[in-house]
């Protein structure tokens, strides 16, 4: 019996960049050219400037956990509840949805220092966060 | 001189249909409603000269509300006709532009209707609002990322919005849990509520987790259903049928997330500049309001709502709900048939209908003091607000 596996988004021309950056072990945003605010991909337009002109830079990778919840409501198979649905915001200011790995659910703090991490899905890599411990 | 639009209409008519496990079309329900609503307010059909609707998650998910609905009610040579969507906050708005059209001399009886019909036979009430997850097309592009994560439903934003407020503010779940016994408590008294038995702290804390720090208990219904309101001209008003409820204000407030550092769309939302619209227009205050029927998707939805119409200050939710004013023989009733987590989920017609109800003075065992009264609504987690100002009195 197979296990169930994770939705895994399919790349798209917009997104590539990104997907491909995450299978190299980069984490790619998009930065405006001209006021050079760093945004989440895929979009054309800067929202702060409205300029379409951007180049695909990569994250330091680092960020804090900006909140985070645990999951108790089966919705899909593959995902075992309880797990952790997290917003990380990275260094250059943009956040997005994840998971954090080698934390427990009762561990995880609002501003948790975290850096990215890839996990490969058959042929697509996502970007997972784990947190930066202090030795 | 006060505000043009102070005063200048009133709320004439509200109808309701059943609601809950109700297995009717969309068009349907509406036009239940729109008759009773039409009946309540004495008019004939014909008198009805505009139509604002509002599809509830059906909009979305197919078999909602259309513009169609005219033709399904035959109401014809309409001067103002609409299908809006701003989520929860719509219901409020369609008041907005019903009163503003009104005022412009556009239209005289403006029905805002608003339905919706989730709930299948056979199927859960989560299966209406879990979305993404049973989607079996491989998701395309960034927006994956959401479903990669296990990030599903409308109750993860509101859960990872509460545990920001509870990070930064020291809140707890006792202060959810307090106001969701309290709602339930002025739920047993209405006879159109889905859940009427009374719950203790202890069965909400017991209560299953949803996403944490949202328990079961803390999240609002699924219902089928639809109600129907008319607005008026104020001087039509009082030779109406029913005690007239009269607008004194309005406000909205979008603010948006940049979805990058410097956006607090958890914990201020846009409910603070749309007080500053309503305040002014109506000339009143927080201290003024006898009682609040405040949008309450989730029991956190109240607190932060309450914080940023200027109740209590930022943060100080929590300690300002805890010791149960908003439940009955509080200092400030609110959601005072129960709200969404325990009467109705009819998105924001839920806060609005109960303001009708108790500004006619027909709430029954539970009518409040009912000279001013706060009615919010948003949606799209806590991304888009409206609010209506009501009184039983003229401006
Ligand atoms: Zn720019």
């Amino acid at each position: 019996m197979t296990q169930p596996t994770i939705p895994v988004p399919e790349p798209d021309e917009a997104s590539k960049p990104f997907f491909d950056g995450a299978a190299a072990g980069r984490l790619m945003l998009m930065r405006c050219a001209d006021c050079h605010t760093w945004r989440l991909p895929a979009r054309q337009h800067c929202d702060v400037c409205l300029s379409d002109r951007y180049t695909w830079e990569a994250s330091s990778g680092r960020g804090h956990v900006r909140t985070f919840g645990i999951m108790h409501q089966r919705y899909h198979p593959a995902f075992q509840v309880p797990y952790n649905v997290t917003v990380v915001e990275l260094e250059e200011g943009p956040r997005l949805p994840t998971n954090l790995l080698d934390v427990a659910n009762d561990e995880i703090r609002v501003g948790m220092p975290v850096e990215v991490v890839f996990e490969r899905h058959e042929d697509v890599t996502l970007p997972r966060f784990r947190p930066i411990r202090e030795l | 001189m006060g505000h043009p639009l102070r005063g200048a209409a009133a709320i004439t008519g509200l109808g309701m249909t059943p609601m809950g496990r109700v297995y009717k079309s969309t068009n349907e329900l509406a036009a239940e409603a729109v008759a009773k609503a039409i009946a309540d307010a004495g008019l004939k059909k014909d008198e009805v000269d505009g139509l604002l609707i509002n599809a509830g998650i059906t909009g979305t998910t197919g078999g909602g509300l259309t513009l169609g609905l005219q033709n399904y009610l035959g109401l014809r040579n309409l001067r103002l006709l609409n299908h809006m969507n701003a989520a929860g906050s719509t219901a409020a708005q369609m008041v907005q532009y019903a009163t503003m059209a009104i005022h412009a001399g556009m239209a005289t009886h403006v029905v805002c209707v608003f339905a919706d019909a989730p709930l299948k036979e056979g199927t859960s009430a989560g299966a209406a609002y879990g979305g993404a997850a049973r989607n079996p097309q491989r998701p395309r592009g960034m927006a994956g990322l959401y479903a990669a994560a296990g990030y599903f439903g409308a109750n993860t934003p509101y859960a990872l919005a509460a545990r920001r407020h509870m990070a930064l503010y020291g809140t707890k779940q006792d202060h959810f849990g307090i106001i969701a016994v309290g709602q339930r408590r002025w739920a047993s008294m209405n006879p159109l509520a889905q859940m009427r038995e009374p719950i203790t702290l202890e069965d909400y804390h017991n209560s299953r987790w949803i996403i944490e720090p949202l328990h079961l208990l803390d999240c609002c219904l699924v219902s089928n259903g639809a109600v129907a309101v008319i607005v008026s001209p104020a001087r039509r008003a009082s030779e109406m049928p029913q005690p007239p409820v009269y607008i004194h204000g309005m406000g909205q407030g979008h603010p948006g997330d940049s979805g990058r550092a410097g956006s607090e769309w958890e914990t201020e939302t846009g409910a603070r500049f749309a007080a500053e619209t309503a305040y002014r227009m109506a000339g009143v205050g927080p201290s003024d309001f006898t009682q609040c029927q405040i949008y309450d998707c989730y029991t956190y939805t109240v607190l932060v709502t309450l914080e940023d119409y200027g109740f209590c200050k930022k943060g100080e939710g929590g300690p300002f709900v805890e010791d149960g004013k908003l439940g009955p023989g509080g200092t400030l009733p609110t959601n005072t048939g129960g709200g969404e987590l325990s009467a109705y989920y009819m998105w924001g017609m839920t806060p609005l209908s109960e303001a009708i109800i108790q500004g006619r003075g027909h709430g029954g065992e539970r009518q409040v003091k009912n000279d001013l009264i706060l009615v919010t609504g948003n949606g799209g987690s806590l991304s888009y607000h409206a609010c209506l100002i009501l009184s039983p009195h003229p401006a």
